[in-house]
């Protein structure tokens, strides 16, 4: 009924060289083995495009703007020829009432055969006024989408966790995709990261698309190839951390010298992506590599998890700032004291009993 | 219970076995290594200077932490399983009687006694109500929230597909909200088993000085004995 991808390709003035070392780079990504190259290829060469929606609710676009970045520009060229975004409101033509009929054009037409991709999340507060797409709250545009889509990618921290907007007090009440109340029961798959890493981002697309499957996920709904190790499982300043080498303060020679960043408040340790191996900007560099700890930006509520710069999470119920060393240090305090002011009484008290007895 | 013979104390009881005392001299030394070593995983040493492959402290400071880890587990399985091969003093601390009346009068004279509004304290073979208390919820519940915890993030290392991955990180993470969550939870109650520990060394201490029975002699040799000639007020 429609084109391949290939034709999509070649109209678009892709070599077949071009596509065939795309098929091979995208296997490599994925972490296929060589024989699947063929397969992606033959898929490519057979497959009608699958159109995808993209919308957009509470966010940044710092996802859009990282996937048009896609670090290899044979593969952005590809992905975004094959990717048929008939709706992307941040980069399609069509504005106004023309750009809304796309989505019930696509609705209609691929029932049930296209993917919908979400970059940030709809508030639900005061009927999702806080939201407003086309003159309604975006979370209707969200639920009436996702009612005949194959499955639903959520972009980013936002639309898989919440991100900055759902952080406490959240005044809005946004919402994460995968808990809308009402929302059609669809496969959802979560790429989480302030933005996710384009390569990342192609590759899950890629995957779906040529595979007709959705890629392994975790337990928590995320590709397991890219979100299966912590960055501070494949950091290159991890011998320093195995060996006692800590930055301790952001001027001192350890600083210079590149050492583990731990002390600093690195959330490397406690938060799952592939920055530490695929990296940013056409691999050129990812955060702790230019000199700043990981602020654990694909994590789950990483806003509300206190400083960037400290280990311990605050623990808020004690109305201050507090971490769990400071209760913690502060309870064994008050047991310490009250030990010896104990003992000190139990002294007295035999003291004070004349011809107590042993 | 039989009216004990006038003026000469109650006879002993065997009350800890050797396989209890054993363990809870082993426990006692893994805990102060998973404290130590704990505390200082969270917040290192002063940096060691030259090359990195010269050292590798955290390496080796991480490593006593699991293996202590590990062996605490091992410790905590045996103990359950003692619970049901001991005898009966050996399950107290599984199965504290919270439904029984005279186990919370018991709960309550032994904190007067602590507030120094009791004169003499009961008199107790076994735990005594307050104690077992603290070592079901403290010790017990607390000792297991460490494993689960600490195979949690012991998984993460060993990466998805380990069995500690499989039995506690795939769900221990998600339920906490994350890795960072689980860390934080992991270090607070460190601070309540060092809490627990305090209290606990301090009160056997102190019981033993001033209360009717012996406490750090049972540690060692398992057998209780009495200071006067009154009955017991646990029954076993």
């Amino acid at each position: 009924m429609n084109e391949t991808f290939y034709d999509v390709m070649r109209r678009q003035g892709i070599t077949r060289r071009s596509f065939l070392k795309f098929c091979s780079l995208t296997a490599a990504s994925l972490g296929l083995a060589p024989a699947f190259a063929p397969k992606i290829a033959h898929a490519m060469e057979t497959k009608p495009r699958i159109p995808v929606l993209w919308l957009h609710g509470l966010e940044c676009t710092c996802c859009s703007e990282s996937f048009i970045r896609s670090g290899h520009p044979l593969a952005k060229d590809v992905i975004l020829s094959m990717l048929s975004l008939d709706y992307d409101d941040t980069i399609m033509a069509a504005a106004g009432h023309n750009a809304e009929a796309i989505i019930d054009e696509i609705v209609e037409k691929y029932k049930g055969n296209y993917i919908l991709a979400v970059e940030g999340n709809p508030p639900l507060a005061e009927d999702g006024m806080y939201c407003i797409i086309g003159g309604r709250p975006f979370v209707e545009q969200l639920k009436y989408a996702a009612e005949s889509c194959k499955a639903i990618i959520s972009w980013g921290s936002c639309a898989s966790w919440g991100c900055v907007q759902a952080a406490k007090p959240n005044p809005t009440q946004a919402t994460p995709v995968h808990k809308v109340p009402g929302l059609a029961d669809k496969p959802i798959i979560k790429v989480p990261g302030c933005p996710p890493i384009a390569e990342v981002m192609t590759a899950v697309v890629a995957y779906l698309l040529t595979f007709d499957k959705l890629p392994t996920l975790d337990r928590q709904g995320r590709p397991q190839m890219f979100y299966s190790q912590r960055i501070h499982d494949k950091c290159y300043r991890r011998p320093h951390f195995d060996a006692g080498q800590f930055v301790e303060h952001w001027d001192d020679e350890a600083a210079r010298q590149g050492h583990c960043l731990y002390k600093m408040g690195c959330k490397g340790p406690t938060t799952y992506n592939a920055c530490s191996t695929v990296r940013w900007n056409e691999g050129l560099s990812f955060p702790i590599q230019s000199g700043h700890g990981c602020i654990g930006c694909s994590e789950d509520g990483f806003w509300d998890k206190g400083s960037f710069y400290e280990r311990l999470t605050d623990i808020n119920q004690f109305g201050i700032e507090a971490n769990a060393d400071t209760v913690g240090g502060t309870a064994a305090a008050v047991v310490g004291v009250g030990i010896a002011a104990h003992a000190g009484l139990t002294a007295l008290n035999r003291a004070k009993q004349p011809g107590a007895e042993r | 219970m039989t009216e004990p013979t006038v003026n000469t104390p109650l006879p002993a009881v065997y009350v800890y076995e050797k396989p209890i005392r054993l363990w809870h001299g082993l426990n006692a030394l893994l805990i102060l290594t998973l404290i130590l070593t704990g505390y200082f995983i969270a917040a290192p040493l002063a940096s060691v200077g030259g090359e990195a492959s010269e050292h590798f402290l955290m390496g080796y400071i991480r490593f006593g932490h699991f293996a202590a880890g590990y062996l605490l587990a091992i410790g905590l399985l045996f103990r359950l399983y003692w619970a049901y091969a001991g005898n009966g003093y050996a399950k107290e601390i599984f199965q504290p009687p919270l439904l029984s009346k005279v186990f919370w009068q018991g709960v309550g004279h032994e904190i007067l006694w602590y507030a120094f509004l009791a004169k003499e304290p009961r008199k107790y073979a076994g735990h005594n109500p307050l104690a077992l208390l603290a070592m079901h919820f403290a010790f017990v519940w607390g000792s297991l929230f460490m494993v689960i915890t600490g195979f949690a993030l012991y998984g993460e290392g060993t990466g998805q597909g380990s069995w500690q991955y499989s039995l506690f990180s795939s769900w221990v993470l998600p339920l906490f909200g994350g890795s960072q969550s689980v860390h934080s939870w992991h270090h607070l109650v460190m601070w309540l088993i060092v809490c627990f520990v305090l209290i606990h060394i301090y009160v056997a201490v102190r019981e033993d000085k001033v209360s009717r029975q012996s406490l750090l002699s049972t540690m060692v040799t398992g057998w209780r004995t009495f200071k006067d000639d009154k009955p017991l007020d646990d029954v076993h």
